[in-house]
């Protein structure tokens, strides 16, 4: 390749704009690939001349913020300079009184949300505190209370980012209401590096709930009784007016119990009668549909049982239950699918699920946010791709067509072939024509983590 | 291809009573709310479904003819300001509500609903939806999605782009594609975000799927006044250092109050300097004690007057005076300027005091309503038309408070958009490159810019090679033409339809 021919030049390039250039290591990889160099700019500016001169010397680039979710999606066909954004981890301004904070995008979301709470404030995203600012944004990652909040992109006000060819660019502002030009924050969240570099982000604030509330329920039994009403329940705590923050699901191993965890969050004597009404209203879901209950036995307190379902419903707690919000991270010991679905169809998602598990074999874990309609699923990576593969399309093929899919987020060389000509990583997407003509509008020379997407 | 070959394919496309050439009828549509910026269409087309729009914008993309969408023509900024020549697409036909789904809380709408007419289709389920612009009336869901509409609500429940999950659009190619599938999951570039807010530049919606909230357990509205805006103010701070996010929080001040009185009898605080609305929503037990601290900093803020409302009747009394305010206005002056400018909510003061004194070196009078919880100005610059220079000065005032706004951090617009009315004033709050980067993603839509052109930038960017179009002039030249053809005066002379947030 001539930039590898160059190297030389282009490590002086580097050098010349950046004050923080190395060569790239085995730890630096991205894939299979190791960067020729790693630079890490320290401003907006220094990313600017960076990203100018790797655009000079045709350099491939890859934005890295922690680096934990480097793994996800296809891996990228080149990398010659990994830009480390460790070094801009600042918060640059945090207007309490105006509810909004502006950071760098290599800020960590646990140190960002330490400062906020100073002022008794947060960024409403409850993702890794390892993860940066830069990287929630370009994976568009968000966590449980999402159903309250929304994603990255709802609470995301104003953007700097440098494109591919260096130029600086701005878009919204530091003011919540705002409709002046294009959102081009909104266009970057999910990029995942392949238009340009955040550099900066604004994010609207929220008030720290003064009280928070877990209300577990917990159904055991033989679906699709055991799954239909881990739905409904599910389905009636995040449509209920006492306002849920967050609704998820889990199920540990295929045909084990699921558990519905419903988080309240305000005042105090708000969360505490809330928290109770929401246990009375689980409850009413498993009464419903002829069902018999009498009290459980010594070795499940409060158990109740219903049509041969066994459920449970725990007492209020303040702290959250195990695995509350873990995002899952793939790698090389698992696969990780993403599926989406509007809520009215999580039954017949998890029944799907749960088929597929039967028919193949596989013995998935599956958690996540059922009532945003958003469920992470773990396969073992060790698993035959041809099987995995058709795990992946029976769980596609029971989602309604155009209202939701199955992402692979994480998975191995092996998998992603087999899936290669069946949907690929991403199965389908809508608006597929349109990506691609807005990855060779911001980045036409294709350097921009190429690669990551089918279209860019 | 000239516009008027295309008459007898639009006819074919959409049937002939659907397709309008009548010089007199043609002018009904010169200009939206906004009646400063008119422009007769060549040509009127009322597609009845996606398919007719997606074939009526074929036709004008092979025939390098630009087109503008139309829903209810509400909107305050001439963003559906029709070209000349070009052939003006009208969403009034497709106006049904497709389906709710109220255990996904979703509902697909085609773009000509209105806004009350979703939220008429949720109720039932106990849902409804939440972005509530003032004209939700009349005013269509797709305008709301061109233009990102807000209303006096969304600075708890947020804006139309947080509350749209899926719309199929129709592209300036005149293909038919989803962008989102409803799921509020995103995958890829999050083109929905992008799209929503766009003011129809990017192409013309055809199907909306919309995010239907849970209708809130309790809703109590409190009415205080005040002496002055600077203890409103207060009152505004110490609600939000409290940890409170209420649905709503407005003011309007002593011109605006006496303005509503006058017209709607709303039975507001007489001779305040200030009355401040505040709505809270939500389970009955946070909306108590919320309400109680409430009370307690409106009160210490030095309150003349207090009452409060939670039943639908006393709560409508109340916000009857609030959104008559626009139009009451009218009875103050011959002539107004709606402006619509943002500012960090912790510098209102001082940006009402510099509009103040701005009123007085000037003499034009300016009354102040203002969705003060986010910072959203809606100066009303008074003028007499009939006196010489009035307007220019009224127009000067008004572009001096958008300054004011861009000097305090702020936006030149929260809720009406740029459209024509306010595109020369981008470059005063982004830069060359900013607007540069802005306009690759229009390239990547509408790389002939034909879709809406002359509207949000004040200088088109040319695209590169344009596949299939070879025309002159080139497009970008026409547009430049057409965003000055389109009137340099951002003053409405009469009273904007009813709406206005």
């Amino acid at each position: 390749m001539s930039a590898r021919l160059s190297a030389a030049a282009a490590g002086k390039a580097l050098a010349a704009a950046c004050d923080s250039v190395r060569p790239g290591t085995a730890d630096d990889a991205v894939g299979a690939i190791v960067p020729s160099f790693v630079a890490a700019p320290s401003s907006t500016a220094q990313a600017s001349a960076l990203l100018r001169a790797c655009a000079e010397h045709d350099l491939a680039v890859v934005p890295r913020g922690s680096g934990s979710r480097l793994g996800w999606g296809a891996p990228p066909a080149r990398c010659d300079v990994v830009v480390d954004m460790l070094r801009m981890g600042a918060v640059i301004e945090h207007a309490a009184g105006d509810l909004v904070a502006r950071v760098q995008a290599g800020a960590r979301m646990a140190d960002v949300a330490s400062v906020l709470a100073k002022a008794g404030q947060e960024i409403a995203l409850d993702v890794p505190g390892g993860a940066t600012i830069g990287g929630v944004l370009a994976d568009a990652l968000a966590g449980p209370r999402r159903l309250r909040y929304g994603t990255p992109r709802d609470l995301l006000i104003g953007i700097t980012v440098v494109r591919a060819d260096g130029m600086v660019a701005h878009s919204g502002g530091k003011v919540v209401k705002n409709v002046a030009g294009y959102d081009i924050g909104k266009l970057f969240t999910g990029s995942a590096g392949t238009l340009g570099l955040i550099t900066e982000a604004t994010f609207r604030l929220h008030p720290l709930p003064a009280a928070r509330a877990w209300v577990t329920a917990r159904v055991q039994g033989t679906s699709p009784e055991v799954t239909t009403m881990a739905a409904a329940m599910a389905a009636a705590a995040a449509n209920s007016p006492l306002v849920a923050s967050a609704v998820e699901l889990d199920r540990l191993a295929s045909g084990g119990p699921i558990s519905v965890g419903v988080l309240l969050e305000g005042s105090a004597d708000g969360v505490a009668a809330r928290a109770e009404e929401m246990k009375g209203l689980l409850s009413a879901v498993i009464r419903s549909g002829d069902a018999v209950i009498r009290s459980s036995d010594e070795a499940a307190p409060g158990a109740e049982v219903v049509h041969g379902a066994h459920a449970m419903i725990t007492a209020p707690a303040s702290a959250a239950p195990d695995c509350w919000g873990w995002v899952p991270l793939g790698g090389d010991d698992a696969t990780l699918l993403r599926v989406s679905f509007w809520v009215s169809a999580l039954a017949v998602v998890l029944e799907a699920i749960e088929a597929a598990a039967r028919e193949t074999g596989l013995r998935p874990f599956v958690m996540g946010s059922a009532g945003a309609g958003a469920l992470y699923v773990m396969l073992p990576a060790a698993e035959a791709p041809g099987v995995a593969a058709r795990f992946v399309g029976l769980v596609r093929a029971a989602i309604p067509a155009g209202r939701g899919g199955a992402v692979l987020l994480s998975a191995r060389a092996p998998l992603r072939a087999a899936l290669a000509d069946d949907g690929g990583l991403a199965g389908s997407t809508p608006g597929l024509a349109l990506m691609r003509a807005v990855k060779d509008q911001f980045d036409p020379g294709h350097r921009m983590a190429p690669g990551r997407f089918t279209w860019a | 291809m000239t516009i008027s070959s295309l008459v007898p394919r639009m006819s074919r496309i959409c049937g002939p009573g659907n397709v309008v050439t009548d010089p007199l009828e043609l002018r009904t549509y010169e200009c939206d709310g906004l009646t400063s910026h008119r422009a007769t269409p060549a040509l009127v087309v009322l597609p009845c479904d996606a398919g007719q729009v997606a074939a009526v914008v074929r036709e004008c993309a092979a025939a390098g003819i630009p087109f503008v969408a139309r829903g209810s023509g509400t909107g305050l900024s001439g963003g559906a300001v029709p070209r000349e020549d070009g052939v003006l697409i009208v969403m009034s036909k497709m106006r049904r509500v497709l389906e709710v789904d109220p255990l996904a809380r979703r509902a697909i709408v085609e773009p000509g609903v209105t806004n009350l007419a979703v939220t008429q289709a949720a109720a039932p389920y106990g849902l409804f939806y939440a972005p509530d612009p003032s004209s939700q009336v009349v005013c269509s869901v797709g305008g709301n999605v061109a233009e990102n509409s807000g209303g006096a609500h969304c600075l708890k429940h947020g804006f139309t782009v947080n509350h749209v999950t899926g719309l199929e659009v129709v592209t300036p190619s005149g293909e038919l594609t989803w962008l989102g599938d409803g799921t509020g999951v995103p995958l890829g570039y999050d083109l929905l975000g992008a799209f929503t807010g766009s003011e129809g530049t990017l192409g013309i919606v055809t199907k909306v799927v919309v995010k239907l909230t849970v209708a809130p357990q309790a809703v109590h509205l409190v009415l205080a006044g005040y002496a002055t805006l600077a203890e409103g103010g207060r009152a505004v701070s110490d609600i939000i250092a409290a940890g409170i996010v209420p649905a709503a929080i407005e003011m309007m001040d002593a011109l605006s109050i006496e303005a509503a009185e006058a017209a709607v009898a709303c039975g507001y605080p007489q001779g305040a300097g200030a009355v401040l609305l505040v709505e809270l929503d939500g389970p009955a037990t946070e909306v108590e004690a919320e309400l109680a601290t409430v009370m307690k900093i409106i009160e210490a803020a030095g309150a003349t007057e207090v009452r409060t409302a939670d039943d639908p009747a006393q709560r409508f009394a109340i916000w009857k005076g609030r959104k008559a305010a626009f139009a009451a206005v009218g009875r103050l002056a011959p002539a107004y300027i709606v402006q619509d400018g943002v500012v960090p909510r912790t510098a209102l003061g001082d940006v009402l005091a510099r509009i103040s004194a701005l009123s007085a070196s000037s003499g034009i009078r300016v009354a102040n309503v203002f969705h003060a919880g986010d910072g959203n100005l809606h100066p009303l610059v008074l003028y007499n038309d009939a006196v010489p220079g009035e307007a220019a000065r009224a127009e000067e005032v008004s572009g001096a408070i958008l300054d004011a706004c861009i000097e305090y951090g702020g936006s030149i617009t929260g809720e009406h958009g740029v459209g024509v009315d306010k595109s020369r004033y981008m470059p005063r709050m982004f830069s060359d490159d900013d607007l540069d980067t802005m306009q690759l993603l229009r390239c990547a839509f509408d790389p002939a810019s034909l879709c809406n052109p002359g509207k949000v930038f004040p200088t088109p960017r040319l695209c590169g090679e344009v596949p299939g179009h070879h025309r002159a002039p080139h497009p970008a030249v026409v547009s430049g033409d057409a965003a000055a053809a389109g009137g340099d005066q951002g003053t409405a002379p009469q009273s904007p339809p009813m709406e206005i947030f």
